[in-house]
């Protein structure tokens, strides 16, 4: 029994301790250094964060570089998903494309509608400002939905501006670094937002499931009965602007409705997006 | 000259498992484009576990800790908790190697299925307690499960590659 523990204390110690060939440090000693990092890190510990700067910096733009190989291996793949599917897809934009345009036309009238009703009740509007960003890498791993973009605290992004691909809203900044910074999506399972569901008018709010739907929460799901319900930003507590589509109601294949959220943004096919800028101004 | 290229081909080979490893944290190549809903896996255990285990001087322990700071930086994990996870891997991969005599396949795998069980649920514990990190429960289960399944087909890969099944 003795001799057993002094085995298991030797080998214990010839794993941890020892150094191997080459080696500059013993195991222990880096699982401690980790560890006090983790720590520092944890209590925001200024060294960690510059620590933390640098290699941001560094992994991000390697990061674009490695992962060219598997980008390419992406974009083949998925272009032929498409030409399998082209037909069907042509057919369905087809008829869609005619929708719309009658849809456009009547939601030019609303908007100049909208603008002018505001100034005459001496509301306020919104005005916004983007810049355009490119995706470095798009990490959608499962455990954090979230993109890079080439864009940083040197060109004006903030914590907490919105990120649109073209008019659709795909989710918030989270991190800024000088060059570079971090959008957490609306499908993180940590992503929540104010919504409103038109044409119901409820307001409730959307939060992401760790997969390609969001989830609407604290909103009674009986009320949701058209399947046609589209999820806009409802600019309650000013962290959105309200009115930035997001997604529809997913009918599921039952007929009947959950409380899912489709979005019309697919977050695996972005290559540039907007960082949106906003202020609250008067209409006067 | 024929001998300077050898060598440098040698050298090169060397360095093979440490850019495997960077490529890995870096890129996470886990076929997420694919779509599928229940597939995720992570190479770097796989990797580090294997190299550790059977040609210890091939990935260093300073790389692998440098390869963890990138691993939560490009994840946007707490920094340092990826190493930490990594180099107790190398610490079981470590004791294995010290107190086995003859190697066999099947206990290896058996062993990194209990390290990767222990070291995600210790990782899971410390992001979701710590530091208020939502995590879902259901992905981290599968990415184990594939991880250990995947790991029979990348060692056997790396061994076939290495020939190195029975050297240690």
């Amino acid at each position: 029994m003795e001799t057993s523990r002094d085995d298991f204390v030797i080998a214990i110690r010839s794993a941890f301790l020892k150094k191997q060939n080459q080696q500059r440090f013993s195991l222990l000693g880096l699982i401690v250094f980790s560890l006090t990092i983790l720590i520092l890190g944890g209590l925001n510990f200024k060294p960690i964060n510059y620590l933390k700067l640098v290699v941001k910096e560094i992994a991000y733009r390697s990061t674009f570089f490695v992962s060219v190989p598997e980008k390419l291996i992406k974009e083949s793949y998925q272009i032929t998903k498409k030409h399998i599917n082209l037909y069907n897809i042509n057919v369905r934009n087809e008829l869609e494309l005619e929708d719309l345009k009658s849809k456009d036309l009547l939601n030019n009238f609303l908007v100049l509608e909208n603008q002018r009703l505001k100034l005459i009740v001496e509301d306020y509007f919104v005005e916004s400002d983007g810049i355009y960003a490119k995706i470095l890498s798009d990490k959608n791993s499962p455990f954090l939905k979230s993109i890079i973009i080439n864009k940083g605290s040197k060109h004006g992004v903030n914590i907490g501006a919105v990120v649109k691909d073209k008019e659709y809203l795909i989710g918030k900044i989270i991190e800024v670094n000088y060059t570079t910074s971090r959008v957490l999506l609306l499908s993180d399972i940590n992503s929540k937002i104010p919504v409103l569901i038109e044409p119901q008018g409820l307001l409730s709010i959307l939060s992401g499931s760790g997969d390609k739907e969001g989830v609407i929460q604290y909103s009674k799901a009986e009320n949701i009965t058209e399947d046609t319900s589209v999820v806009y930003t409802s600019g309650v507590g000013g962290l959105y602007k309200a009115g930035i589509p997001v997604g529809k109601i997913k009918k599921i294949n039952t007929g009947s409705l959950n409380n899912k959220v489709e979005f019309f943004s697919d977050f695996s096919q972005l290559k540039f997006v907007e960082v949106l800028f906003f202020e609250i101004k008067s209409a006067k | 000259m024929k001998l300077k290229n050898k060598d440098l081909k040698k050298k090169l080979l060397k360095q093979v498992p440490i850019i495997l490893l960077f490529m890995s944290v870096l890129n996470n190549f886990d076929f997420n484009y694919l779509g599928l809903k229940y597939f995720s896996f992570n190479f770097s255990y796989i990797l580090i576990f294997y190299f550790s285990l059977k040609r210890s001087s091939s990935l260093g322990y300073t790389y692998i800790f440098i390869a963890g700071l990138f691993n939560d930086v490009v994840n946007g994990s707490p920094i340092g908790i990826s190493s930490l996870m990594y180099l107790f891997l190398c610490g079981v991969a470590a004791y294995l190697r010290v107190i086995t005599l003859r190697t066999s396949f099947f206990k290896d795998w058996i062993a990194f299925v209990g390290a990767i069980l222990i070291l995600n649920s210790l990782s899971f514990v410390i992001v979701n307690l710590f530091f208020n990190f939502e995590i879902s429960f259901i992905n981290q289960i599968v990415n184990i499960f594939f991880t250990s399944l995947l790991y029979l087909l990348f060692s056997s890969i790396f061994s076939f590659f290495k020939g190195s099944s029975s050297v240690r």
